[in-house]
């Protein structure tokens, strides 16, 4: 018989739960669940030694353990810290964590430049859900905006160093997922950026995976830039059989129509992926007669991606044929012989990376 | 049955007297009236000739804005057509290129620019919506049309003129 694990009796906003020794706060909160988890910019439960970088999961630990119920002078990042038997934890009950995480939103905020009607990652934008529910109206900051010019990671994966918020997640999943890193953090403090040292595409299978784990639009898919915004597209959850044997093939198809716009992985409630798909499957499997398609994936109700996607709404028969003994009413006008949007000649989804001024002068 | 209100009043039924019968005091009266709405004023105008002024929130025809470099504004982030209530705006990203900054204001612009009017309600959530001051209701009527054909507006019809070009 194992020997029984003894669990840790930890509060956290005043619910008790109990956790194995070594998990840290963040993952009890996690099992928990609800509101009381902290948000997390940096730490990512898939990638290991992820965390400690963004400091928006700061709590206050009001009792450090039962054999030492001092409690820990100031507030301390969640994702490291690990629990102790007895720990009483505040998160959204303590007024300072909430102002702490408003300061540290706002710095977060600081040299970021607030493109979003320019940026693919708006409507599923982890700085701009943690901006609307944690920051302040407006900024204070009236200095010039550091800046970097954009770079291409290779022909499928654009940077925007002036986007990064530097939170390693990148790094890590070239660590731990591909073959060779080929990227990585470039300077100190204020001057630190993501690059490849000497310019550099980066090709490895799987380091697709780093738009995904990216939390802000500073890593974007090439493919999909600027084809369309995340809102108009029907997310659906789709498989198929990858040659690949780390990749899982489980991913989901962002489509308008029958066109497949992109391919991502599926996301859990916190953000993170579920599991890890390769660069085939995100970038060179973009029709749909290459998937087997399971069916359009939930979206929170409060995303703005969710937006006019109709669930479990019934139709209601049409009696207009039938009043005309079967003949289809006559068409007085169809929109498509007179406008110039979503031609059927010119599919977007086909162009290689962003359409230009000659895609559409066809 | 009982009345609803106590204003309801029984018709007359009974035969009209001679004098009824004759209608000149009844044509006397209908032209009195007539007369007297001659001399008060009138609530219409005669509308190419003269235009009434607008309500200053009068919404109308749609513009797409230009900035002082005469740039279009307009980036297509989509934030008019996710408002929209009547789904009446459609648009088509394009990355600008080297050699186009004059004509566009940032890297994305909106290379396609629809708006439907036929299913446009005017309601001014599409100005609302507007990040960058692209998009604003001007005061003006759609015009008639007697094709529907010619009440997609594309880009043509709702950019205003480039400044620059007219000098």
């Amino acid at each position: 018989m194992a020997e029984e694990k003894k669990l840790f009796k930890v509060k956290i906003d005043n619910i008790s739960v109990e956790v194995e020794p070594g998990t840290t706060i963040l993952n009890a909160a996690r099992q928990i669940g609800g509101e009381i988890v902290p948000p997390a910019m940096c730490y990512y439960s898939k990638l290991q030694g992820s965390g400690g970088k963004c400091r928006t999961c700061l709590v206050k630990v009001s009792k450090g353990s039962d054999a030492d119920p001092r409690p820990m002078p100031k507030l301390v990042a969640s994702c490291r810290t690990t629990v102790m038997d007895g720990m009483e934890v505040s998160n959204i009950t303590s007024p300072e964590v909430l102002e702490a995480r408003k300061g540290v939103v706002e710095f977060l905020l600081l040299n970021h430049p607030l493109d979003c009607p320019v940026c693919d990652q708006a409507g599923e934008c982890h700085l701009q859900d943690l901006s609307y529910e944690h920051g302040a109206d407006s900024t204070r900051y009236e200095f010039k905006r550091r800046t970097f010019d954009k770079v291409d990671l290779g022909d499928k994966i654009k940077l925007h160093m002036t986007r990064c918020i530097l939170c390693y997640r990148c790094v890590y999943t070239a660590d731990q997922l591909t073959e060779k890193r080929e990227h990585g953090i470039l300077g100190r403090g204020d001057a630190s950026e993501i690059s490849t040292y000497i310019s550099q595409s980066l090709d490895n299978d799987f380091i697709g995976n780093v738009i995904d784990v990216c939390p802000v639009g500073a890593l974007t898919d090439q493919t999909f830039r600027f084809k369309n915004r995340v809102w108009f597209l029907k997310p659906v959850d789709a498989h198929r059989d990858c040659e690949n044997p780390k990749c899982c093939g489980k991913t989901v198809l962002w489509m308008r129509g029958n066109e497949i716009f992109r391919v991502t992985a599926r996301k859990d409630k916190y953000g993170e992926v579920e599991a890890f798909i390769c660069d085939t499957c995100r970038f060179d499997k973009k029709d749909v007669k290459d998937w087997i398609i399971e069916g359009p994936r939930k979206i929170e109700r409060h995303s703005v991606i969710s937006q006019g996607h109709y669930v479990n709404t019934v139709k209601p028969k049409d009696a207009l044929v039938e009043v005309l003994d079967g003949r289809q009413p006559k068409l007085l006008f169809n929109i498509h012989s007179e406008s110039q949007v979503n031609r059927p000649d010119i599919d977007l989804s086909k162009i290689h990376g962003p359409a230009h001024s000659d895609d559409f002068k066809k | 049955m009982q009345a609803l209100t106590n204003r309801a009043k029984a018709v007359d039924r009974r035969p009209m007297t001679f004098a009824e019968k004759l209608y000149i005091p009844a044509i006397a009266k209908g032209m009195g009236i007539t007369l007297k709405h001659i001399f008060q004023r009138k609530a219409t105008v005669s509308f190419p000739e003269k235009k009434r002024d607008f309500s200053p929130v009068f919404r109308g025809l749609h513009i797409l804005n230009r900035d002082e470099e005469g740039r279009e504004r307009c980036t297509a982030c989509g934030l008019c057509a996710v408002a929209c209530p009547a789904e009446a705006i459609t648009m088509e990203a394009a990355e600008r290129k080297p050699g186009e900054e004059n004509l566009y204001r940032e890297e994305k612009y909106a290379a396609r620019y629809e708006i439907n009017m036929l299913r446009c309600i005017f309601c001014g959530f599409c100005e609302e919506a507007c990040p960058k001051d692209a998009i604003y209701l001007s005061e003006t009527f759609a015009p008639a049309n007697y094709q529907r054909k010619g009440f997609i507006y594309g880009k043509d019809d709702l950019l205003i003129p480039d400044p620059k070009e007219g000098k």
